[in-house]
């Protein structure tokens, strides 16, 4: 059973000519099959945990350690990582003018499975995604993240996390800007990838709107870059009641 | 907090955009049309034609000093039947049609000493290309080639140029009523090379000129495509395409002189530029005198910058005459392969390489595609390939 191992992570950034602890010791143990959500206030360091696992060049890591099924995650490249098993869907999607979204997710997924996908299957598994995902199949054609609405971005990467069955997904602020019938499709699309039972998920998020459709197994609260507690399902509840500011005021609670 | 940046293409890039405020295409030039070089002083460098152009890297092209040796190119001229193949002297009455517009294309053609001529006649429809290869032998040549095709003749001509040399030529195109060619220009030399050239089509009346012009190679390679119309009716499409690596100088610099009326034509110039010190130059001026009436003209260049360290100059330049056209536009926009789209198709499983070729490829596929020559096609997409991978090794 493929598990993600965080283990007291350490990670800086660059800002100003200065350099910033952004991460302060953060654990956490993800299983296939589990789905954790990591909520927190903005500038607690969630972003950067999920940048960091994906392996963004901006951030560096200072300590502590990161395994997939007990490899060695950090001293992965970012395309290496990928083809082991994480997947980031990011909160703010890039722009690659001049590469379809077709062309895009078949390199994509020829890099991960490690051979090209046959192409008549191919072209029906991607057809049967999108349509799940209420995409215009025109949306093949366009380029990648492209002139797409912020609802298209998320579709486009929650299509990605359908294709290439990660054994961790992490989804970063996937709900942020989507208005409730695209939240809907989005979280549809990613339940249907965990009731496979194949797929770790981290699904990091600042409001608990989207816990109504996902249902966690674990809440973590992340604050002042590390989680500061960690509850069941119960504690997004407590959150949606009282908000972060216990957690914000001093030191967090340990 | 700490996000990564997404940052949208186009607005940023190291390279440096200069658009042309108040120059016209008159003022360019600091010397009339001659074909006397020494009606062109030798230029300083800071002449608007020259302004972009390392003058100590032509190698004596722009001074006198380059003199031409034996043997400098060899020129392999493979046509099919049909085609007329002659190599004539300077007084031949078909050489000399368009006078060269700046000094070096006056000493090319002031010290050529044959020129040839194709000749595709009237109403022949060739279904293979003409393919000619001009190699660089190592020496200096100057060179005078003319292509013609008589009244609705079709033909394709490929003029490959490889090895190394210091050449200077001028290639007229002329093509007659109703007359369609296409010309794929490829400069795929070794790295010492320096080719500085005009090209220049008279197109016919109701005649289609197509052009596409793909520059890889040559430490310095400054060339003129320019266009000018025989009679109403006729078509030009001037497609361009360069890889400029680092320490590579490529300069394309056309004209369009839409001089009658009810002419086309559509400039679409795409480059891609990795390295320190990769400089391209793009110099797109279109001009619409006042008797071309119903003119419709569009000219583009796009650029993408891959590394830090590479600069483009971009300068389109539209001066119309008359306000009795269809249609006159021009853009130019210079974006940057960043490290955001690297992060992101690399966070997809891709590797750095393919990455770079997916958006490099998918930069360059709508022209490549528009060639119609498959081998050229595919020679193309592998070069590029090959470019990538040894900027990445």
């Amino acid at each position: 059973m493929a598990t993600l191992e965080i283990r007291d992570l350490h990670v800086t950034v660059e800002a100003d000519n200065a350099t910033k602890e952004i991460l302060k010791g953060v654990d956490l143990t993800v299983k296939q099959g589990e789905t954790h959500a990591i909520m927190g206030p903005n500038g607690s360091g969630k972003s950067t945990l999920a940048y960091s696992l994906a392996g963004h060049p901006k951030y560096t890591i200072t300590g502590g350690t990161v395994t997939l099924d007990g490899e060695d995650v950090l001293e992965m490249s970012v395309d290496e990582r990928a083809r082991a098993g994480l997947f980031l869907a990011m909160q703010y999607p890039v722009e690659v003018p001049g590469v379809s979204v077709s062309n895009f997710l078949r390199t994509s997924a020829t890099a991960v499975r490690g051979e090209a996908p046959k192409l008549r299957h191919w072209v029906k598994e991607v057809k049967e995604a999108m349509e799940r995902l209420n995409m215009d199949p025109a949306f093949a054609e366009r380029n990648v993240n492209e002139g797409f609405s912020g609802g298209e971005k998320k579709r486009h990467e929650i299509l990605q996390l359908e294709l290439l069955k990660p054994k961790v997904a992490i989804l970063d602020e996937t709900d942020s800007g989507l208005d409730v019938d695209a939240l809907r499709v989005v979280s549809e699309g990613v339940n249907r990838v965990r009731e496979t039972g194949e797929v770790g998920t981290l699904l990091i998020t600042h409001y608990t709107r989207i816990l109504r459709y996902i249902k966690p197994d674990h809440v973590h609260v992340f604050a002042n870059g590390r989680i500061a507690e960690s509850g069941g399902a119960e504690l997004a509840d407590k959150l949606e009641a009282e908000g972060y500011e216990a957690y914000t005021k001093g030191g967090a609670s340990e | 907090m700490a996000e990564a940046q997404n940052i949208p293409v186009g607005s940023t890039t190291a390279g440096q955009i200069a658009v042309a405020a108040e120059s016209t295409v008159a003022t360019r030039m600091s010397a009339p049309a001659s074909f006397d070089v020494a009606d062109f002083p030798v230029p300083h460098g800071r002449e608007e034609e020259w302004r972009f152009t390392p003058l100590e890297r032509l190698r004596g092209l722009h001074d006198g000093t380059a003199v031409a040796t034996d043997g400098g190119v060899k020129v392999d001229i493979d046509a099919p039947e049909g085609v007329v193949v002659e190599t004539v002297g300077r007084d031949d009455a078909r050489v000399g049609r368009a006078a060269p517009v700046d000094r070096v294309a006056a000493q090319a053609y002031s010290s050529f000493e044959q020129a040839g001529v194709l000749t595709v006649p009237k109403e022949t429809v060739l279904t293979e290309p003409i393919r000619i290869a001009v190699h660089g032998e190592g020496g200096t040549a100057y060179a005078h080639q003319v292509i013609e095709l008589g009244a609705f003749a079709e033909a394709v001509v490929v003029i490959d140029h490889t090895g190394d040399a210091v050449l200077a030529a001028g290639v007229d195109y002329v093509l007659g009523d109703g007359a369609k060619l296409t010309v794929v220009s490829v400069q795929d030399w070794d790295d010492k090379a320096v080719h500085v050239g005009q090209h220049n089509a008279l197109v016919g009346r109701d005649a289609t000129f197509k052009s596409f012009v793909v520059t890889f190679g040559g430490d310095l390679v400054r060339l003129h495509p320019r266009v000018a119309y025989a009679g109403p009716g006729g078509e030009a499409e001037l497609f361009g395409l360069y890889f400029t690596d680092r320490g590579q100088h490529q300069e394309h610099r056309l004209l369009v002189d839409h001089n009658v009326p009810h002419c086309k034509s559509n400039v679409v110039y795409k480059g891609a530029l990795q390295g320190d010190d990769a400089h391209a130059v793009w110099i797109g001026d279109v001009l619409i005198e006042a008797a071309a009436e119903g003119t419709d003209t569009y000219e583009m260049n796009r650029n993408l910058v891959l590394t830090d360290g590479a600069r483009v100059d971009s300068v389109p330049n539209l001066e119309i005459e008359t306000g009795e056209i269809v249609g006159a536009g021009h853009a130019s926009a210079t974006g940057r392969f960043d490290d955001e789209q690297l992060f992101y198709l690399m966070a997809r499983g891709i590797p750095e390489l393919d990455a770079r070729r997916l958006v490099v490829h998918g930069f360059f596929a709508e022209l490549v595609q528009q060639i119609g020559v498959a081998d050229i096609e595919e020679r193309l997409l592998a070069k590029i390939g090959e470019e990538l991978e040894a900027s990445v090794a």
